[in-house]
């Protein structure tokens, strides 16, 4: 493994963390499979690279993808709540309609980049001593650092605890009087304000904005969770928000390494699906294989301590 | 001392010798190059095929004289830029970019290695390069850019009565939605009206040619990624309806379309594998203009006479003149 090798898979597996926070406040924290993040991560992208394109500030473009998120997630939650569809139906619906939308907002299927003054152009800029290769994973970095931490905090207030709630119980939080519509719908409305601003800030950094830049994202984002989630285990918020991130960091890695040592085993250009999902399934069950693998030991040490009559706790 | 003495100088010769073996190796390494495409389609992998024979004609066998890294983001854009960035940090001698996506993802990383671009239609438009004459970078290449202003006025020379032309396309492609955009133009200069139909994925390619069945007396295709992936469905809507259907890929014209004029992707490939061979040679990128093929000697008219019998048309003897290749029994007849 080469340093840029791993800094690559730093840039990328950041860009993609903050989709994969959106995804886990749905997925894990609200228990809500949305599919609205396929459509508001090419949302984000196309909103700001509108902006970029047409020689606006970045910063500006950028934050108004935030919003644009955030107002897909609100539709997706609208559906859901007040029109009483499945929330699976409501992503999908949202998911679909945005297709449309953000072929609409970027009139035309691609908005190159290359050229124009992104965020990351910015940053650049206003650190001309700094390598470019250490600059840019230093501020995703950065970035993903305070949403983390933000997110943390959020989730530790009165609302944010009611969010969480929700997800775990609906019943019995509605009964304590809280409305569990409008938690569910700030979620999803957060959540899809980070996979707009992930999107955003991936359009920045490949180049250019593609109406299919969308396909896939929400594979890569519950497969991120749950990767993490079954690496680091201690069920407390903070411990948590790493754990999805470090996933997105592994998720990434394997593809990365997929796509760089595959064909040495005789691979071919053609299997870099499959010998990403063999990679993520070694990866998922590592762990479990640790596990199983310990379990025998600890029988094996169990029986020793049982013939030599110690009896001990192992 | 002296045993020391001599140790060391039996040291600094082999020290010699394997930098002398190791500098031959490196002379005579083969060239390095990295091929990128963002999805298995058989248009681009025939400009990839058409690539690999136009070196190996120039004296680049693959694997002696030419190594080939070939990568294929599998659609995920990602993908795109890790490949990029995996060409970057093995050094390689050259990067071939095919379509859009995957030459904007390469330039984006690196901007040093030369960069010969395929199947991307509008260079320009995709801020690839500064004008067609220059690029003003590291890249250049060919553009896949169709004659589809010819190519909607075979329509009336096949069916003087048409009125009405379809045209199924993914309206996220950027190269289709400029080639539609010629298309209309054409379409209204000859009085024809187009009734545009757009998909997002091959599987609604059938829906959408049955769309159009009953409304229009031909359908046109562009060199569409997604629609051409399902030309089939197309072509059997077609036979059953009795439409004409033309198509700007005469390479698929043996697949039952009726005719097509313009430029199969394995010549495209070709012509950008000289285009690499003169950077090969030294040529810096920004001196070589972006080619389309324009030369009518390039350009094939390719007429299937089987798929105007099913569909109950006669075809002229001065159309079946001016063509350079004919399908007629299932056999292809002339080159």
């Amino acid at each position: 493994m080469s340093i840029s090798l791993l800094l690559h898979a730093l840039e990328q597996g950041l860009v993609f963390g903050i989709m994969v926070l959106g995804v886990f406040i749905t997925y894990k924290i609200l228990d809500f499979p949305d599919l609205t993040v396929e459509g508001s991560f090419p949302l984000g992208a196309a909103v700001a690279a509108k902006v970029i394109f047409s020689g606006g500030d970045p910063l500006w473009g950028t934050f108004l993808a935030i919003m644009a998120g955030s107002l897909a997630g609100l539709i997706t939650g609208l559906l859901h709540t007040k029109l009483k569809l499945t929330n699976l139906l409501s992503g999908i619906l949202t998911m679909t309609l945005l297709y449309s939308v953000n072929l609409r907002i970027m009139g035309r299927p691609n908005i190159p980049l290359l050229g124009k003054v992104t965020l990351l152009g910015e940053i650049e800029n206003y650190f001309p001593n700094l390598s470019i290769d250490y600059l840019i994973p230093f501020f995703f970095l950065f970035l993903v650092a305070i949403l983390k931490f933000s997110l943390d905090f959020f989730l530790s207030t009165e609302i944010g605890l009611a969010i969480i709630a929700t997800g775990d119980n609906e019943q019995m939080i509605k009964s304590l009087g809280a409305n569990t519509d409008l938690t569910k719908i700030i979620g999803l409305c957060i959540s899809n304000s980070l996979v707009a601003l992930s999107g955003a800030l991936f359009a920045q950094y490949s180049g250019f904005a593609d109406l299919n830049m969308g396909l896939g994202t929400i594979v890569a984002g519950l497969a991120s969770v749950i990767i993490g989630i079954s690496i680091i285990k201690i069920p407390t918020i903070f411990w948590r928000t790493i754990a999805v991130l470090v996933g997105s960091l592994v998720y990434r890695s394997i593809m990365i390494v997929a796509l760089r040592y595959g064909y040495s085993f005789g691979f071919k250009p053609g299997d870099l699906k499959l010998i990403s999902v063999l990679l993520v399934v070694i990866a998922l069950t590592v762990p479990f294989v640790k596990r199983k693998l310990n379990f025998i030991t600890r029988f094996n040490l169990g029986r020793k301590d049982l013939q030599n009559n110690q009896g001990k706790e192992v | 001392m002296k045993k020391n003495i001599k140790n060391l100088l039996k040291i600094f010769v082999v020290i010699f010798l394997v930098g002398l073996v190791g500098s031959l190796v490196v002379f005579a390494a083969p060239l390095k190059i990295g091929i990128t495409q963002i999805v298995e389609h058989p248009a681009l992998d025939a400009a990839r095929e058409g690539f690999i024979q136009a070196l190996e004609e120039a004296g680049y066998t693959a694997g002696k004289e030419v190594i080939y890294d070939m990568h294929n983001a599998q659609g995920d854009f990602t993908n795109a830029i890790s490949i990029a960035q995996k060409f970057k940090d093995d050094k390689v001698d050259l990067i071939v970019a095919i379509a859009t996506p995957t030459a904007q993802a390469t330039l984006q990383v690196n901007k040093e290695i030369p960069i010969i671009i395929n199947a991307v239609t509008d260079p320009v438009a995709a801020n690839l390069a500064e004008s067609w004459e220059s690029s003003g970078n590291n890249l250049t290449g060919m553009s896949d850019a169709a004659p589809n202003k010819q190519q909607v006025e075979l329509i009336p020379q096949f069916l003087p009565a048409a009125k009405n032309v379809g045209t199924i396309y993914n309206a996220g492609e950027a190269n289709s939605v400029v080639q539609v955009e010629v298309a209309k133009e054409t379409c209204e200069e000859l009085g024809l009206k187009l009734i545009e139909v757009t998909v997002s994925n091959s599987s609604e390619v059938l829906m959408a040619a049955q769309s159009l069945a009953g409304r229009v007396e031909a359908i046109y295709i562009v060199t569409d990624n997604t629609v051409v992936s399902a030309l089939e469905s197309v072509i059997n809507v077609c036979n059953r309806q009795k439409i004409a259907l033309i198509v700007a890929d005469p390479s698929t014209v043996d697949k039952g379309p009726l005719a097509s004029y313009g430029i199969d992707y394995f010549s495209l490939g070709k012509k950008s594998g000289e285009i690499a061979l003169m950077v090969i040679k030294g040529a810096k990128p920004s001196d070589i203009p972006i080619q389309t093929i324009t030369d009518p000697n390039d350009l094939q008219f390719v007429v299937n006479l089987d798929a105007a019998k099913t569909i109950g048309i006669s075809v002229s003897e001065e159309i079946i003149k001016a063509a350079d290749k004919i399908i007629k029994d299932g056999k292809v007849q002339g080159d």
